[in-house]
């Protein structure tokens, strides 16, 4: 879960990490205002869940409070990257003596976690050659040698190394207790003062350790409410996928051709997906089944792939399952199609599912004339027998 | 021979009284794997499908000689039910669960790396040397597990449970059997990469060439090639990448750090062109893939 600067700031600013005076905003009269209480130049930045930010335009600079109206109701007007503006960040600018990146994250290729440094923070510092790399230990209490190596590896040294080894210090203890998979802070900028400011930073949680972070994300809740807006293909596939904890429906992604795919498990499916678009067909949807999914899942999968206006066609290809129940699979396709008052023949282009109960499976497609394919035909080859009217 | 999993392998499984752990174990045992006992903390005493059950790995393994454990718990106590095999100096972990939180993987695996302990996983189907045994739930039931996989000469490596199976089965129905096949893991982070496994299997006589399941993401099939620059491998390779279609559709990245640590890599296209460069034959689909290891694996006289 990716969470916007503003929500990152506040949970890091508990932990006495510096964070620039500022205030979210939701209009450009609100800018304004914000503006003039600081009593300074500012820095407007869209709370939109993206890299890059300054690149794509959502961060603009304002002198005054008539300027900070004014830049805030374009970026209001605006769209980044799809993502409409609803709130704006308004933070005093920082007089900056030095700008660092720092970052820190899970090194698949080394299995650890590192803390990665550059002296010369902004926005193009993954081509900077210099940059500083140290692993740390994943245990708590974080030991403090590792900030002061970062430190001066960066060059510093006396005051300046032992003020940036304890930031760095509390954001590896942030980062381990949160289950964060990045925490980086790109720029922290030193201020005349020698003091170091969080400028902004991006955060992202573990899905898969939520389960312990109820406490953080009570705190987060606008992220999760911006990033969890799915389209209505999407929030309706997670509906059905909630309703009933059998089987997984995961990653149904709506596209706009006429095949529809209901496919699995993952390797699989990325597999079927490559052979569907070599093949020259038009996919309607993207698609994740397994883990023995229910008749009643399966049947509302269907029709909500077949909802989609220009859907003919529908090809169900699972590699050869163990788990899955092939004979389920079959029986939920047929039911979805029935209600959905078509004939199953006329629109099951290929139906593959190769594995356990294939018996069962093959005998009730055969009730309606279709034809079972099973491991002798290799799945791109099962694609490639495909035909859509279009 | 084969590696990791041996016909005389004896297989503790934690979480055995699980729904799914106690079906894999009954498919298991009718497969001919060794399965000789089963944890589950409060359950000490039961059996499940014949196999006792002892509430502390410990005790397991004071009552039983144990070379290898499947861990096979919720997500949220992997990390506890790791440390405990650990601790009880097991020589292989095979981590089937699932949705395992990050921190936690890395913990294990450098607990792991300082006891010298092999891990595979999480999110791993299993280990399977055909007609031997296996360590996992790779092929489902028994029967449809024989049907997959046949005794022979190639080992698999694969990114996707499913697929290895589909892979297995591809091969078998050309008459060309596996040595050893393994599920390394769907995640980002695993316990044994490609290139972390290529070692075992070129001092396995028995293994005369290798087919690898890849997917776009991480590092593994970089790593494999830096491997193989630095060291060619007496095995001929065959590889198939899915996901080619995420180049064309790529999101967009968060944050630079991920950048610098990955790099260029991880996309399908660059993995294709580094594998090739190293030496190993690229499969563009599916059903090509028999062909290609028959040219490299001679039929049996």
């Amino acid at each position: 879960m990716k969470i916007l600067e503003f929500e990152a700031k506040a949970v890091l600013r508990e932990h006495g990490l510096q964070i620039p005076d500022g205030e979210i905003v939701t209009s450009p009269k609100a800018a304004a205002t914000t503006t003039e209480r600081l009593a300074r130049p500012v820095v407007l930045k869209a709370q939109i869940p993206i890299g890059g930010r300054m690149k794509a335009g959502g961060i603009h600079f304002a002198e005054t409070p008539a300027a900070a109206q004014a830049a805030s109701q374009h970026l209001f007007d605006s769209e980044i990257r799809t993502f409409p503006v609803t709130h704006i960040l308004v933070e005093e600018k920082l007089a900056s003596k030095a700008e660092l990146f720092l970052g820190l994250i899970y090194d698949a290729t080394e299995r650890t976690a590192v803390v990665l440094g550059s002296m010369s923070g902004g926005i193009d510092v993954e081509d900077d050659d210099g940059i500083v790399r140290c692993p740390f230990p994943t245990c708590l209490p974080v030991p403090s040698f590792v900030g002061r190596e970062v430190a001066l590896q960066l060059g510093c040294r006396g005051h300046d190394l032992l003020n940036l080894a304890r930031v760095i210090t509390s954001l590896i203890e942030r980062f381990l207790t949160w289950d964060a998979l990045l925490l980086e802070i790109n720029p922290l900028v030193m201020t005349p003062d020698g003091l170091w400011w969080v400028a902004d930073v991006h955060l992202e949680l573990d899905d898969d350790a939520l389960f312990r972070q109820s406490k953080l994300c009570k705190r987060l809740a606008h992220s999760r409410r911006i990033l969890s807006k799915r389209s209505d293909f999407e929030e309706r596939a997670h509906e059905i996928d909630r309703t009933d904890h059998r089987g997984v429906a995961g990653r149904l992604i709506a596209f706009d051709g006429d095949l529809g795919l209901l496919i699995g498990g993952g390797g699989a499916s990325l597999t079927t997906f490559d052979a569907v678009l070599d093949a020259g067909l038009n996919p309607a949807n993207y698609c994740e089944i397994g883990g023995n999914p229910s008749v009643w899942k399966v049947a509302e999968l269907t029709k909500l792939i077949m909802s989609q206006t220009r859907v003919t066609h529908l090809a169900v290809i699972m590699n050869i399952v163990s788990n899955t129940r092939a004979d389920l699979v079959a029986r939920g396709v047929i039911k979805g199609l029935l209600e959905l008052g078509c004939v199953p023949k006329e629109v099951i282009a290929v139906f593959r599912v190769p594995g356990s109960w294939e018996d069962e499976c093959r005998h009730i497609l055969e009730q309606h004339e279709i034809a079972h394919l099973g491991r002798e035909s290799a799945i791109d080859n099962v694609v490639n027998t495909i035909r859509c009217p279009s | 021979m084969s590696i990791l999993a041996f016909a005389d392998t004896n297989i503790l499984v934690q979480g055995i009284t699980g729904r799914e752990a106690s079906t894999f174990t009954r498919e298991s045992i009718h497969y001919g794997a060794h399965i000789v006992a089963g944890v589950t903390p409060g359950k000490g005493g039961q059996q499940i499908h014949g196999v006792l059950v002892f509430d502390t790995v410990a005790a397991a393994v004071q009552a039983r000689s144990v070379q290898a454990s499947i861990i096979a718990v919720p997500a949220p106590i992997v990390r506890d039910a790791a440390f405990e095999a650990l601790e009880s100096g097991i020589e292989l972990l095979v981590i089937v669960s699932e949705r395992v939180p990050r921190k936690d993987v890395v913990a294990i695996l450098e607990s792991a790396s300082v006891k010298g302990t092999r891990v595979i996983g999480p999110n791993s189907l299993g280990v399977i040397s055909p007609e031997r045994t296996r360590i996992g739930m790779c092929g489902g039931a028994a029967r449809d597990t024989r049907r997959a996989y046949m005794k022979g000469s190639v080992g698999i490596m694969s990114r996707s449970g499913g697929m290895m199976t589909e892979l297995a089965s591809q091969l078998t129905q050309t008459g060309i059997g596996q040595s050893t096949c393994i599920s390394v893991g769907g995640d980002p982070i695993v316990g044994s990469t490609f290139a972390d496994l290529l070692p075992l299997f070129e001092a396995d006589e028995e293994t005369k060439a290798l087919l690898l399941f890849c997917e776009p993401g991480s590092t593994m099939e970089e790593r494999l090639v830096d491997r193989l620059r630095e060291q060619p491998s007496r095995l001929p390779i065959v590889a198939f990448i899915a996901g080619r279609f995420a180049d064309r559709m790529q999101g967009i990245r968060f944050g630079h750090a991920g950048a610098i640590v990955e790099g260029q890599r991880g996309s399908p296209a660059g993995k294709a062109g580094k594998l090739e460069a190293a030496g190993v034959r690229v499969a563009s689909r599916l059903s090509q893939i028999p062909e290609y290891v028959r040219e490299v694996v001679p039929e049996p006289a």
